[in-house]
């Protein structure tokens, strides 16, 4: 994200550009990361509701991994997350580790 | 206009009008709760914002996470601010300048809702807009650092109503907003919890289907303000609704029903424990605190089932 000189701002500080927050990519806040065990999955989709963050890439309705340049680590999707047979397809790890 | 079936998985088909980037804390409620309020509608939305977390949050200069026309002017009058955009609409329409069918959504915190914002909301229900406010209540001003509101429950320890031995937090009951909007004799007032957020979707798209003044008031749990855990916002909202500290309802032309009855009422400590701003509660020395808070929760789920009784005919 570049910030804007003052000469460049629009008058009224209007955003001309739909969604350009993307432009700001919130991932290095996160402290623990979330990883999808594809096996676990039942595919209900509660992660990608309840992602505040709308970091939980979907395709075609169905869950497919994580978009790390957003996701905050707050842990919703893990804590949420049904699994399978009491395994979870959400677990929580350490970053770095 | 084609509707989207109601599961999770048509819904992900959906385009999200907010986007990633914005800046709320990690484990926020609040864009959770946009998010499902933006999925239920369909067409065109105009949106404006009072002050608070999401306005500021979500268009920090000049960048934006709104995929709609969103309009931001005071902390006092997101709705009078919406009023004029929707009467422009109005007057537009008429001339036959637009043709497109637009809902007007304002969005505002409890303190822009419940307190500053209350005159402006007020008076734009009684004037009749056509428009949807909601409230997203996490129960104090969080944006400026966890300050009382009149949505703050009673007992929570807060910055201005702080826990300690002159005061055992906030001495005074909610306000309870959703019945006095419905007590403006609007065609729609709802209350609403992102844990049950096809209850949530299905409310959001009734009351863009009427037209004329609605307002919900929707849960946001808060872990900064809450003292709780970043990953607990949805397990919070359930607790609330499950314990009817947030019980789900709607008052439609002033026919109450309460949409989701728990199994079993959980006890209100259910909800308290896992939040930091109510750990004084269960000091021994308080425990008439959660009794008379316990008792508060219960009279006024009573007065909401027997009003939802009265609905039969």
């Amino acid at each position: 994200m570049k910030l804007k000189g003052w000469k460049k701002v629009t008058p009224g500080a209007v955003c001309t550009v739909a969604g350009s927050a993307l432009e700001f990519k919130t991932g290095s806040w996160r402290a623990f990361r979330p990883r999808w065990i594809e096996e676990n999955c039942i595919q209900c989709l509660f992660c990608w509701m309840y992602c505040p963050d709308m970091a939980v890439n979907v395709k075609d309705g169905k869950m497919v991994g994580f978009n790390y340049d957003y996701c905050k680590g707050c842990g919703i999707c893990a804590l949420e997350c049904p699994g399978k047979k009491g395994k979870k397809a959400i677990v929580m790890e350490e970053e770095g580790k | 206009m084609a509707t989207t079936p109601l599961t999770l998985k048509e819904l992900s088909k959906k385009e999200g009008l907010l986007t990633s980037g914005h800046r709320m804390c990690a484990g926020c409620g609040a864009p959770i709760v946009v998010k499902m309020v933006l999925l239920a509608a369909e067409g065109p939305i105009v949106a404006a914002n009072a002050t608070g977390c999401l306005e500021v949050s979500t268009c920090i200069s000049d960048y934006t996470a709104w995929k709609i026309p969103w309009i931001h002017n005071a902390f006092e009058n997101a709705a009078a601010t919406l009023s004029g955009v929707e009467t422009m609409y109005r007057s537009l329409k008429k001339q036959g300048k637009i043709s497109k069918d637009i809902k007007f959504i304002a969005f505002g915190g409890d303190g822009g809702t419940y307190d500053i914002g209350f005159q402006s909301l007020s008076g734009a229900m009684e004037r009749g807009h056509d428009m949807l406010y909601i409230c997203y209540d996490n129960g104090a001003y969080m944006n400026t650092g966890i300050q009382r509101s009149s949505a703050t429950p009673f007992g929570a320890d807060t910055t201005t109503c702080p826990a300690g031995s002159v005061i055992p937090g906030k001495t005074q009951q909610r306000k309870n907003l959703t019945k006095i909007m419905a007590a403006h004799d609007i065609p729609y007032a709802a209350q609403a919890s992102p844990s049950h957020w096809m209850d949530l979707v299905k409310k959001v798209k009734k009351a863009l289907s009427i037209e004329g003044p609605k307002f919900m008031n929707i849960l946001s749990p808060c872990n900064r303000g809450w003292r709780s855990r970043t990953d607990d916002a949805i397990t919070l909202s359930r607790l609330g609704v499950e314990t009817c500290y947030w019980p789900l309802y709607e008052i439609e032309n002033g026919v109450t029903k309460v949409t989701f009855k728990p199994k079993e009422k959980k006890p209100l400590v259910d909800f308290l424990k896992p939040q930091g701003r109510f750990k004084h509660l269960f000091a021994p020395e308080n425990e008439w605190m959660l009794k008379k808070f316990q008792e508060a929760v219960d009279k006024e789920w009573e007065s909401l089932l027997k009003a939802s009784g009265n609905e039969q005919p």
